[in-house]
C-alpha cells in the first residue's frame, strides 16, 4: 500500500515538476484561460488552499486562544497543516502571475489603501509571520526543554499570539474574499455576502481537512480521546457545511427569484451551464448531501465521519471553481462574444493538462511537506 | 460564305462602337446632371453630417483640423490637455479597419485587441438593425482598474490617459475583471506566424507605446502584461491623430482636447445625440458615442 502511494506521488510529482518547468520557459502559452475567463485553476487552487489554512488556524486557536483541552493534541497539527496549506495557496498564485520575478513589488510598492488585492497580500503576510512565530513557539514549549516558569511564560506569549491570529485571520481571508466582492462589474461576485461565504467556506473545508488528517493518519486509534474528538470535529464540519449551505441558498435565492437576466448569467451558468455537474453533483450530490446523511446517520463511527470530511475537502475545489469561473464566462457587453475571435477571447474554459499538472505539482509538493512535518515532528503521534 | 461572316463582323463592331460611344455620352451627361445638383444644406437627411458645416477657414479636411486641434494642445502643459473621443455610431460601417490599423500601430499579438468593434442586433426578424461600436479604451475619469492594481502600475496620468506601467505590472489580471468594458487583455506571448517555418520580424518589432521601445522578447513586457488602448499617446506626442481615428474610411471618430471649447469634438458631444456606454458604471468614459 505504501510502496503504491510513493510511486503515484513520484510520478505526480515529476509531471508536476515538467509542467512547472514549462511555465518558466513558455510563460503563459500553455494555459487555457484567456483575457475574457481571465483567471483559472490556479486561482481557484488560491482561494481553495487559502481557505484550509484559515480554517485549520481557527481551529487551532480552540487550543491555543480559547484552552479546550480535548483538542490539546490536535494543536501543532493544526498549526503546521495552516502553514503547508498556505505555502500551496502562495504557490498557486505564484504560478498565476504574468511576472512571476516582480513579485516584491507588492511589497516595495503596494496600491494602499484602494487596491483590496494588496490588502489581502500584506494580511497573509502578517498571517504567514505570525503563524511561524506561532508553530515555533508552541514546538518550543512542548519540547520539554524549558524550566516551568519559562514555560508559563512563553505559553502566556503563545495565546496572545494566537489572540491576535484570529482576527487577522479573519481579515486576511475575508479580504480573499472582498478581492471578489468589491468587483461591481461582476454581479455574482460583487456582493456583500461574498467575505462572509469565503470565511465559512475555509472553516468548513479546514476543519474538514483536519478531520479527515486526524482521522486517517492519527497513530492511536484506540483512545476514547480518539473517538470523542472525531465525533466533536465531524459536528464542527456539519454544523459548519449546513451554514454554508444557508449562505449559499440565500446568494442563489435572492440574486434568481425575479433576477434581471445581467444579474443573473453567470449563476445560470453555474446551474444549468456547460459545467452543471460541478454544481449539482460534485457540490451538492457528493460535498452536501451524502456527508450530511454521514455525518447524521453515524455521528460516531471514526472511519465514516473521515469519510465525509474527506468528501467535502475534496469537493471544496469544486466550489471554489465556481466561485471565479461563472462569475467570468459571460459577457459584460452584449456582442463582445463574436467581435474579434481568438481563443484567448473566448467566454469557456477548461483547464489545459500544463494547468491541471501544475496543479498536481501543488498538492504532490504540500503531501511532500506534511509526510516530512509528520515524520520529524511526530505531529501525528504526538506521545512516541 | 466568308464574306457574309466578314460583313456581319464589320456590322457588329460597328454596332457596339456606337453603343459604347453612346453609353459613355449617356453617362457622362447623367453624371454632370448628378454633381451639379446643389447640396442639400438644411432639413434633409444628410443633416447629421454637418460636421462639414463646421470645417471653416483653412480646413476643408477633418482629419486635418482633428490633426491641427491635436498639434495645437501639444503645445499646453500635459496636465491642461484632457484627451476624449468621440465614434458615430451612424457613420461606422463595421468595417474593422480601426481594429487592423490598431493592431498593426501597437503591434499587438494574437489574443490582444485594443478596439475590437461590437455588432449589436436590435429588433427582431424582419424588423432588425445592426449597430457597430468600436470599443477602445474608455480612459475613465474614475478608473475602476487602477483602484485594484495591487502594485499601482496602472495609473490615470494628467491628461487624463490611463497609463499601464508595462515594467512594474506583476500580470495579475485583476485590472482585467474591475474594467466593466472589457477593455484589458492580457499578452500570452503568442505570434501569429507561430508553428510556421519562421515568426516573421514584422511581429517582434518593437511597438511604440507610452514613448518607449517595446520589442517583443520571450518573457519581457508586454509580454505577461495587461494591457490596452493608449488613445495612441505616442503618436500624439508626435502631433498626429490615433491611429483609428487617422484611418476610419467612414469618418466615424473624432478626437481632440477636451478643455477645448473650439476644438471639433467638443462641437460634437455637445449635442443631444450624445450617449455614455454603461452609464450606470459611473466611470464617466471620455469615450463618447454619437447616435
Amino acid at each position: 500500500m505504501k510502496k503504491v502511494f510513493y510511486v503515484l506521488w513520484a510520478i505526480a510529482f515529476l509531471f508536476g515538476a515538467f509542467a512547472v518547468y514549462q511555465k518558466f520557459i513558455y510563460g503563459d502559452q500553455l494555459v487555457n484561460f484567456g483575457s475574457r475567463v481571465v483567471w483559472g485553476l490556479w486561482v481557484a487552487m488560491y482561494i481553495y488552499f487559502i481557505g484550509l489554512s484559515a480554517g485549520a488556524f481557527l481551529l487551532s486557536s480552540l487550543v491555543y486562544v480559547f484552552k479546550m483541552k480535548i483538542f490539546e493534541k490536535l494543536g501543532k497539527l493544526a498549526l503546521i497543516t495552516a502553514l503547508i496549506t498556505l505555502i500551496c495557496a502562495l504557490l498557486s498564485i505564484w504560478f498565476d502571475l504574468g511576472h512571476q520575478w516582480r513579485f516584491y513589488e507588492v511589497f516595495t510598492t503596494p496600491n494602499l489603501p484602494s487596491s483590496m488585492m494588496a490588502w489581502m497580500i500584506w494580511l497573509y503576510t502578517a498571517y504567514f509571520i505570525l503563524l511561524v512565530v506561532e508553530t515555533l513557539l508552541a514546538f518550543r514549549i512542548d519540547g520539554g526543554k524549558l524550566s516551568e516558569t519559562r514555560r508559563v511564560r512563553k505559553q502566556r506569549t503563545l495565546q496572545i499570539l494566537a489572540s491576535f491570529g484570529i482576527p487577522l485571520a479573519i481579515a486576511f481571508h475575508g479580504g480573499v474574499g472582498a478581492l471578489f466582492g468589491v468587483i461591481a462589474s461582476n454581479p455574482i461576485w460583487h456582493s456583500a455576502l461574498t467575505p462572509i461565504v469565503f470565511l465559512v467556506g475555509a472553516i468548513l473545508s479546514g476543519c474538514a481537512l483536519l478531520t479527515m488528517v486526524f482521522v486517517f493518519l492519527w497513530k492511536d486509534k484506540t483512545s476514547i480521546d480518539y473517538r470523542q474528538i472525531t465525533f466533536l470535529l465531524g459536528r464542527i464540519v456539519l454544523v459548519a457545511l449546513l451554514f454554508d449551505e444557508l449562505l449559499e441558498w440565500s446568494e442563489l435565492s435572492i440574486a434568481m427569484w425575479l433576477g434581471s437576466p445581467t444579474h443573473i448569467a453567470g449563476f445560470k451558468e453555474m446551474l444549468f451551464g456547460h459545467y452543471w455537474y460541478v454544481f449539482w453533483i460534485l457540490h451538492i450530490l457528493l460535498g452536501v448531501i451524502v456527508p450530511v446523511v454521514i455525518f447524521l446517520v453515524k455521528p460516531r463511527k471514526p472511519k465514516w465521519i473521515g469519510l465525509a470530511s474527506l468528501l467535502v475537502v475534496f469537493t471544496f475545489l469544486g466550489v471554489r471553481l465556481n466561485i471565479v469561473i461563472p462569475g467570468l464566462v459571460t459577457p459584460k457587453i452584449h456582442g463582445e462574444a463574436a467581435a474579434f475571435i481568438s481563443k484567448r477571447l473566448l467566454y469557456s474554459y477548461t483547464p489545459s493538462l500544463q494547468e491541471w499538472l501544475v496543479g498536481v505539482f501543488i498538492v504532490a509538493f504540500g503531501i511532500a511537506l506534511f509526510y516530512l512535518g509528520d515524520r520529524y515532528l511526530k505531529l501525528t503521534n504526538p506521545h512516541n | 460564305m466568308e464574306n457574309k461572316n466578314k460583313k456581319n463582323r464589320r456590322d457588329f463592331l460597328t454596332k457596339a462602337g456606337t453603343l459604347a460611344l453612346g453609353g459613355i455620352a449617356l453617362s457622362t451627361f447623367i453624371g454632370e446632371s448628378l454633381i451639379a445638383k446643389p447640396r442639400p444644406t438644411s432639413g434633409s437627411i444628410l443633416e447629421f453630417t454637418r460636421v462639414e458645416d463646421l470645417l471653416s477657414g483653412p480646413y476643408e479636411n477633418v482629419k486635418l483640423r482633428m490633426q491641427d486641434d491635436v498639434r495645437r494642445s501639444m503645445k499646453k502643459p500635459i496636465e491642461k490637455r484632457k484627451w476624449g473621443m468621440a465614434i458615430d455610431m451612424r457613420k461606422c460601417i463595421g468595417c474593422n479597419a480601426c481594429t487592423v490599423a490598431c493592431i498593426s500601430e501597437n503591434v499587438l499579438p494574437p489574443g490582444v485587441v485594443y478596439r475590437p468593434v461590437m455588432k449589436e442586433e436590435v429588433g427582431s426578424y424582419p424588423n432588425v438593425s445592426l449597430i457597430n461600436r468600436p470599443r477602445p479604451c474608455m480612459q475613465c475619469q474614475d478608473p475602476p482598474c487602477v483602484d485594484v492594481c495591487p502594485v499601482g502600475a496602472t495609473f490615470k496620468r494628467k491628461d487624463g490617459i490611463v497609463e499601464i506601467n508595462y515594467d512594474h505590472c506583476i500580470g495579475c489580471r485583476y485590472c482585467l475583471t474591475a474594467c466593466p468594458y472589457e477593455a484589458r487583455v492580457f499578452d500570452f506571448g503568442e505570434y501569429y506566424t507561430e508553428n510556421t517555418p519562421e515568426i516573421m520580424p514584422y511581429e517582434s518589432r518593437p511597438s511604440f507605446e507610452y514613448g518607449s521601445k517595446w520589442p517583443r522578447k520571450e518573457g519581457d513586457s508586454p509580454i505577461g502584461n495587461a494591457r490596452k488602448c493608449t488613445f495612441c499617446e505616442h503618436r500624439l506626442a508626435d502631433g498626429l491623430l490615433p491611429q483609428c481615428v487617422t484611418t476610419c474610411i467612414g469618418g466615424a471618430n473624432y478626437f481632440g482636447d477636451l478643455n477645448e471649447p473650439d476644438h471639433l469634438i467638443n462641437k460634437m458631444i455637445n449635442r443631444d445625440n450624445v450617449t455614455i456606454f454603461k452609464e450606470e458604471e459611473g466611470t464617466s468614459p471620455k469615450v463618447f458615442y454619437l447616435r
